[in-house]
Protein backbone atom coordinates (compact mmCIF):
# COMPACT_ATOMS: atom_id res chain seq x y z
CA UNK A 1 0.00 0.00 0.00
CA UNK A 2 2.44 2.35 0.80
CA UNK A 3 4.45 1.45 -2.72
CA UNK A 4 1.17 2.82 -4.33
CA UNK A 5 2.18 6.05 -5.12
CA UNK A 6 5.63 4.71 -6.90
CA UNK A 7 3.90 2.43 -8.62
CA UNK A 8 1.32 4.93 -9.85
CA UNK A 9 3.84 7.07 -10.83
CA UNK A 10 5.55 4.21 -12.83
CA UNK A 11 2.82 3.48 -14.52
CA UNK A 12 2.56 6.97 -15.76
CA UNK A 13 5.75 7.45 -16.94
CA UNK A 14 5.56 4.28 -18.79
CA UNK A 15 2.17 5.68 -20.54
CA UNK A 16 3.82 8.77 -21.70
CA UNK A 17 7.32 6.95 -22.86
CA UNK A 18 5.14 4.92 -25.04
CA UNK A 19 3.42 8.18 -26.19
CA UNK A 20 6.55 9.91 -26.95
CA UNK A 21 7.67 6.42 -28.91
CA UNK A 22 4.38 6.20 -31.06
CA UNK A 23 4.55 9.67 -31.83
CA UNK A 24 7.98 9.11 -32.85
CA UNK A 25 7.21 6.06 -35.05
CA UNK A 26 3.81 7.29 -36.37
CA UNK A 27 2.96 10.10 -38.62
CA UNK A 28 0.05 12.15 -36.51
CA UNK A 29 -1.84 13.35 -39.45
CA UNK A 30 -1.99 10.57 -41.37
CA UNK A 31 -5.35 10.21 -41.27
CA UNK A 32 -5.94 5.65 -42.44
CA UNK A 33 -7.89 5.58 -45.67
CA UNK A 34 -11.61 3.36 -45.13
CA UNK A 35 -11.16 2.52 -48.78
CA UNK A 36 -8.58 -0.24 -48.25
CA UNK A 37 -10.16 -3.32 -49.51
CA UNK A 38 -13.28 -1.63 -50.59
CA UNK A 39 -13.65 -1.21 -54.47
CA UNK A 40 -11.94 1.71 -55.90
CA UNK A 41 -14.71 4.25 -56.36
CA UNK A 42 -15.56 4.77 -60.50
CA UNK A 43 -14.41 7.59 -62.08
CA UNK A 44 -14.24 8.57 -66.01
CA UNK A 45 -11.37 11.51 -66.40
CA UNK A 46 -10.06 12.90 -69.54
CA UNK A 47 -6.48 12.25 -70.48
CA UNK A 48 -3.93 14.90 -70.08
CA UNK A 49 -2.45 14.86 -73.04
CA UNK A 50 -5.48 13.64 -75.02
CA UNK A 51 -8.10 15.50 -73.41
CA UNK A 52 -11.13 15.00 -75.66
CA UNK A 53 -10.54 10.51 -74.52
CA UNK A 54 -11.30 9.27 -71.15
CA UNK A 55 -10.43 6.79 -68.99
CA UNK A 56 -12.45 5.24 -66.82
CA UNK A 57 -12.28 2.72 -63.78
CA UNK A 58 -13.57 0.17 -65.77
CA UNK A 59 -11.32 0.04 -68.56
CA UNK A 60 -8.38 -0.76 -65.85
CA UNK A 61 -9.63 -3.45 -64.41
CA UNK A 62 -8.13 -6.84 -65.31
CA UNK A 63 -4.88 -5.88 -64.29
CA UNK A 64 -3.57 -3.97 -61.17
CA UNK A 65 -2.36 -0.75 -61.44
CA UNK A 66 -0.33 2.25 -59.07
CA UNK A 67 -2.71 4.81 -59.00
CA UNK A 68 -0.38 7.75 -58.45
CA UNK A 69 -1.75 11.12 -57.15
CA UNK A 70 0.48 14.09 -58.19
CA UNK A 71 0.55 17.74 -59.14
CA UNK A 72 3.03 20.05 -60.77
CA UNK A 73 2.41 22.31 -57.92
CA UNK A 74 3.31 19.77 -55.23
CA UNK A 75 7.33 20.04 -54.26
CA UNK A 76 6.76 16.48 -52.61
CA UNK A 77 5.75 15.09 -55.47
CA UNK A 78 9.25 16.57 -57.47
CA UNK A 79 11.03 14.37 -54.98
CA UNK A 80 9.07 10.95 -55.16
CA UNK A 81 9.49 11.30 -59.20
CA UNK A 82 12.96 9.76 -59.55
CA UNK A 83 11.70 7.53 -57.18
CA UNK A 84 8.73 6.53 -59.31
CA UNK A 85 11.16 6.46 -61.95
CA UNK A 86 13.88 4.47 -60.62
CA UNK A 87 12.26 2.15 -58.13
CA UNK A 88 7.85 1.88 -58.93
CA UNK A 89 8.39 1.32 -62.71
CA UNK A 90 10.84 -1.34 -62.11
CA UNK A 91 8.05 -3.29 -60.02
CA UNK A 92 6.47 -4.01 -63.52
CA UNK A 93 3.34 -3.00 -62.57
CA UNK A 94 1.23 -0.12 -64.65
CA UNK A 95 1.46 3.04 -63.43
CA UNK A 96 -1.58 5.82 -63.42
CA UNK A 97 -0.96 9.27 -62.73
CA UNK A 98 -3.80 11.48 -61.48
CA UNK A 99 -2.93 15.03 -62.20
CA UNK A 100 -4.93 16.62 -59.10
CA UNK A 101 -6.14 19.83 -59.36
CA UNK A 102 -4.17 21.20 -61.80
CA UNK A 103 -3.39 23.43 -64.72
CA UNK A 104 -2.96 20.58 -67.58
CA UNK A 105 -0.46 23.08 -69.21
CA UNK A 106 1.46 23.25 -66.01
CA UNK A 107 1.66 19.27 -65.25
CA UNK A 108 2.40 18.99 -68.84
CA UNK A 109 5.71 21.05 -68.85
CA UNK A 110 6.80 19.35 -65.24
CA UNK A 111 6.16 16.29 -66.52
CA UNK A 112 8.41 17.94 -70.07
CA UNK A 113 10.78 19.04 -67.71
CA UNK A 114 11.56 16.11 -65.25
CA UNK A 115 10.14 12.80 -67.55
CA UNK A 116 7.04 11.05 -67.96
CA UNK A 117 6.95 7.52 -65.58
CA UNK A 118 3.20 7.27 -65.94
CA UNK A 119 1.90 4.86 -68.48
CA UNK A 120 -1.28 7.07 -68.52
CA UNK A 121 -2.04 10.37 -67.13
CA UNK A 122 -5.39 11.51 -66.33
CA UNK A 123 -6.74 15.00 -64.90
CA UNK A 124 -8.71 15.59 -61.83
CA UNK A 125 -8.51 19.51 -61.92
CA UNK A 126 -11.72 20.41 -59.69
CA UNK A 127 -10.35 17.46 -57.70
CA UNK A 128 -13.48 15.95 -57.01
CA UNK A 129 -12.28 12.31 -58.02
CA UNK A 130 -9.65 12.95 -55.61
CA UNK A 131 -12.65 13.72 -52.78
CA UNK A 132 -14.02 10.28 -53.95
CA UNK A 133 -10.81 8.70 -53.57
CA UNK A 134 -10.19 10.31 -49.96
CA UNK A 135 -7.19 11.60 -51.40
CA UNK A 136 -5.94 15.13 -48.77
CA UNK A 137 -2.72 15.63 -49.54
CA UNK A 138 0.04 15.08 -52.48
CA UNK A 139 1.68 13.02 -53.08
CA UNK A 140 -0.49 10.14 -52.58
CA UNK A 141 -0.70 6.34 -53.89
CA UNK A 142 -3.17 3.38 -54.66
CA UNK A 143 -2.55 0.25 -55.58
CA UNK A 144 -5.22 -1.29 -57.28
CA UNK A 145 -5.98 -5.06 -57.75
CA UNK A 146 -7.23 -6.74 -61.21
CA UNK A 147 -10.63 -6.81 -59.49
CA UNK A 148 -10.92 -3.00 -58.87
CA UNK A 149 -10.14 -3.22 -55.07
CA UNK A 150 -7.76 -1.01 -53.59
CA UNK A 151 -5.46 -2.78 -51.13
CA UNK A 152 -3.02 -0.67 -49.73
CA UNK A 153 -2.74 3.49 -49.97
CA UNK A 154 0.15 5.44 -49.29
CA UNK A 155 0.14 8.74 -47.75
CA UNK A 156 2.77 11.10 -48.93
CA UNK A 157 5.62 10.43 -50.75
CA UNK A 158 7.42 6.75 -51.73
CA UNK A 159 10.50 6.82 -50.92
CA UNK A 160 13.11 3.40 -52.19
CA UNK A 161 12.86 1.40 -48.75
CA UNK A 162 9.19 2.01 -48.75
CA UNK A 163 8.61 0.66 -52.38
CA UNK A 164 10.54 -2.31 -51.34
CA UNK A 165 8.89 -3.00 -47.72
CA UNK A 166 5.50 -1.83 -48.55
CA UNK A 167 4.29 -2.40 -51.92
CA UNK A 168 6.47 -4.47 -53.28
CA UNK A 169 5.15 -7.29 -50.96
CA UNK A 170 1.46 -6.30 -51.75
CA UNK A 171 1.95 -6.56 -55.79
CA UNK A 172 3.48 -10.33 -54.84
CA UNK A 173 0.39 -11.16 -52.64
CA UNK A 174 -1.98 -9.65 -55.68
CA UNK A 175 -1.55 -13.29 -56.98
CA UNK A 176 -3.60 -14.28 -54.32
CA UNK A 177 -7.35 -13.32 -54.15
CA UNK A 178 -8.28 -10.90 -51.68
CA UNK A 179 -9.76 -12.35 -48.57
CA UNK A 180 -13.91 -11.65 -48.29
CA UNK A 181 -14.47 -8.20 -46.56
CA UNK A 182 -17.57 -7.82 -44.71
CA UNK B 1 -4.70 55.78 -36.80
CA UNK B 2 -7.40 56.24 -38.73
CA UNK B 3 -5.77 55.16 -41.94
CA UNK B 4 -4.44 51.99 -39.90
CA UNK B 5 -7.98 51.42 -38.93
CA UNK B 6 -9.49 51.38 -42.58
CA UNK B 7 -6.33 49.30 -43.73
CA UNK B 8 -7.34 46.73 -41.22
CA UNK B 9 -11.10 46.79 -41.85
CA UNK B 10 -10.74 45.97 -45.32
CA UNK B 11 -7.83 43.06 -44.66
CA UNK B 12 -10.59 41.49 -42.35
CA UNK B 13 -13.42 42.71 -45.03
CA UNK B 14 -11.31 40.47 -47.70
CA UNK B 15 -10.47 37.18 -45.61
CA UNK B 16 -14.61 37.28 -44.64
CA UNK B 17 -14.55 36.87 -48.42
CA UNK B 18 -12.02 34.74 -48.69
CA UNK B 19 -13.98 31.96 -47.49
CA UNK B 20 -15.88 30.98 -50.91
CA UNK B 21 -19.56 33.14 -50.68
CA UNK B 22 -22.05 30.14 -51.44
CA UNK B 23 -25.23 31.20 -53.12
CA UNK B 24 -27.78 29.91 -49.65
CA UNK B 25 -31.39 30.34 -50.95
CA UNK B 26 -32.06 31.83 -47.33
CA UNK B 27 -30.71 32.11 -43.85
CA UNK B 28 -32.09 28.67 -42.39
CA UNK B 29 -29.99 27.03 -45.25
CA UNK B 30 -26.77 29.24 -44.42
CA UNK B 31 -27.56 28.08 -40.30
CA UNK B 32 -27.67 24.58 -41.12
CA UNK B 33 -24.72 24.24 -43.54
CA UNK B 34 -22.64 26.55 -41.13
CA UNK B 35 -23.71 24.21 -37.91
CA UNK B 36 -22.57 20.94 -40.71
CA UNK B 37 -19.13 22.51 -41.36
CA UNK B 38 -18.79 23.66 -38.22
CA UNK B 39 -18.67 19.74 -36.98
CA UNK B 40 -16.53 18.15 -39.65
CA UNK B 41 -12.60 18.45 -39.50
CA UNK B 42 -10.55 19.38 -42.22
CA UNK B 43 -8.08 17.06 -43.54
CA UNK B 44 -5.01 19.63 -44.58
CA UNK B 45 -5.39 21.92 -41.08
CA UNK B 46 -6.31 19.32 -38.94
CA UNK B 47 -7.31 21.42 -35.76
CA UNK B 48 -9.49 23.27 -38.13
CA UNK B 49 -13.09 22.81 -38.72
CA UNK B 50 -14.38 22.89 -42.58
CA UNK B 51 -16.24 25.97 -42.01
CA UNK B 52 -12.94 27.51 -40.37
CA UNK B 53 -10.59 26.24 -43.05
CA UNK B 54 -8.98 28.61 -45.77
CA UNK B 55 -6.93 25.18 -47.10
CA UNK B 56 -8.30 24.52 -50.78
CA UNK B 57 -9.40 21.03 -49.84
CA UNK B 58 -11.78 22.77 -47.06
CA UNK B 59 -13.01 24.48 -49.87
CA UNK B 60 -13.76 21.73 -52.03
CA UNK B 61 -15.34 19.89 -49.34
CA UNK B 62 -17.90 22.89 -48.51
CA UNK B 63 -18.82 22.80 -52.25
CA UNK B 64 -19.31 19.16 -51.85
CA UNK B 65 -21.43 19.53 -48.84
CA UNK B 66 -23.46 22.67 -50.16
CA UNK B 67 -23.94 20.70 -53.11
CA UNK B 68 -25.77 17.52 -51.49
CA UNK B 69 -27.39 20.11 -49.27
CA UNK B 70 -29.06 21.56 -52.49
CA UNK B 71 -29.70 18.23 -54.00
CA UNK B 72 -31.77 17.17 -50.20
CA UNK B 73 -29.64 15.31 -48.47
CA UNK B 74 -29.67 14.94 -44.89
CA UNK B 75 -26.74 16.11 -42.52
CA UNK B 76 -26.49 12.43 -41.79
CA UNK B 77 -26.05 11.35 -45.19
CA UNK B 78 -23.72 14.13 -46.11
CA UNK B 79 -21.50 13.17 -42.80
CA UNK B 80 -21.56 9.49 -44.12
CA UNK B 81 -20.21 10.60 -47.42
CA UNK B 82 -17.20 12.02 -45.75
CA UNK B 83 -16.54 8.93 -43.52
CA UNK B 84 -16.69 6.71 -46.07
CA UNK B 85 -13.73 8.57 -47.81
CA UNK B 86 -11.97 9.88 -44.73
CA UNK B 87 -13.11 7.79 -42.16
CA UNK B 88 -14.30 8.78 -38.68
CA UNK B 89 -11.56 11.49 -38.01
CA UNK B 90 -13.71 14.28 -40.10
CA UNK B 91 -16.58 14.06 -37.23
CA UNK B 92 -15.56 16.16 -34.65
CA UNK B 93 -18.39 14.54 -32.70
CA UNK B 94 -17.20 10.51 -33.41
CA UNK B 95 -19.34 7.81 -33.05
CA UNK B 96 -19.38 5.35 -30.10
CA UNK B 97 -18.25 1.89 -31.26
CA UNK B 98 -15.31 -0.24 -29.23
CA UNK B 99 -12.69 1.72 -30.75
CA UNK B 100 -13.80 5.09 -29.30
CA UNK B 101 -14.82 3.25 -25.74
CA UNK B 102 -11.63 4.87 -24.34
CA UNK B 103 -12.19 8.01 -25.86
CA UNK B 104 -15.43 8.48 -24.97
CA UNK B 105 -15.32 6.71 -21.24
CA UNK B 106 -11.97 7.41 -20.35
CA UNK B 107 -12.26 10.39 -19.12
CA UNK B 108 -15.75 9.50 -16.45
CA UNK B 109 -13.73 6.04 -15.48
CA UNK B 110 -10.60 8.20 -14.48
CA UNK B 111 -13.00 10.97 -12.54
CA UNK B 112 -14.23 8.19 -10.81
CA UNK B 113 -11.31 6.66 -9.84
CA UNK B 114 -9.66 10.18 -8.72
CA UNK B 115 -13.02 10.55 -6.85
CA UNK B 116 -12.19 7.25 -4.75
CA UNK B 117 -9.02 7.96 -4.04
CA UNK B 118 -9.77 11.16 -2.78
CA UNK B 119 -12.39 10.00 -0.38
CA UNK B 120 -9.97 7.31 0.60
CA UNK B 121 -7.64 9.74 1.44
CA UNK B 122 -9.88 12.38 3.14
CA UNK B 123 -11.67 9.45 5.09
CA UNK B 124 -8.13 8.14 6.46
CA UNK B 125 -7.08 12.11 7.86
CA UNK B 126 -9.86 12.13 9.49
CA UNK B 127 -9.82 9.12 11.37
CA UNK B 128 -6.05 10.17 11.95
CA UNK B 129 -6.99 13.68 13.42
CA UNK B 130 -9.81 12.29 15.60
CA UNK B 131 -7.11 9.84 17.29
CA UNK B 132 -4.56 12.53 17.48
CA UNK B 133 -6.79 14.81 19.65
CA UNK B 134 -6.14 14.51 23.60
CA UNK B 135 -8.79 14.79 25.45
CA UNK B 136 -6.37 15.66 28.38
CA UNK B 137 -4.88 18.69 26.74
CA UNK B 138 -4.83 21.46 28.56
CA UNK B 139 -6.06 24.24 26.03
Amino acid sequence: MRLLPLAVFAALVCLLAFGIHWNEHHEMTEVPSPLIGKPAPDFTLPYLYEADKTLSRSELLGKPYVLNVFGSWCPTCQYEHPILTDSVKKLGIKLVGLDWRDDPDDAKRWLAQFGNPYDAVITDRDGRAGIDFGVYMAPESFLVDAQGMIRYKRIGMFTPELVRSELLPRIAELAKPLQATP
Amino acid sequence: MRGLAALLMCVLALRAFAIDPLPFKDRAEEVRFQNLTKELRCLVCQNQSLADSEAQLAGELRRQVFEMMQSGKSDEEIKQYLVARYNDFVLYDPPMKPGTWLLWLGPGALLIVGVGVLLNVLRKRARQAVADIDPEEDW
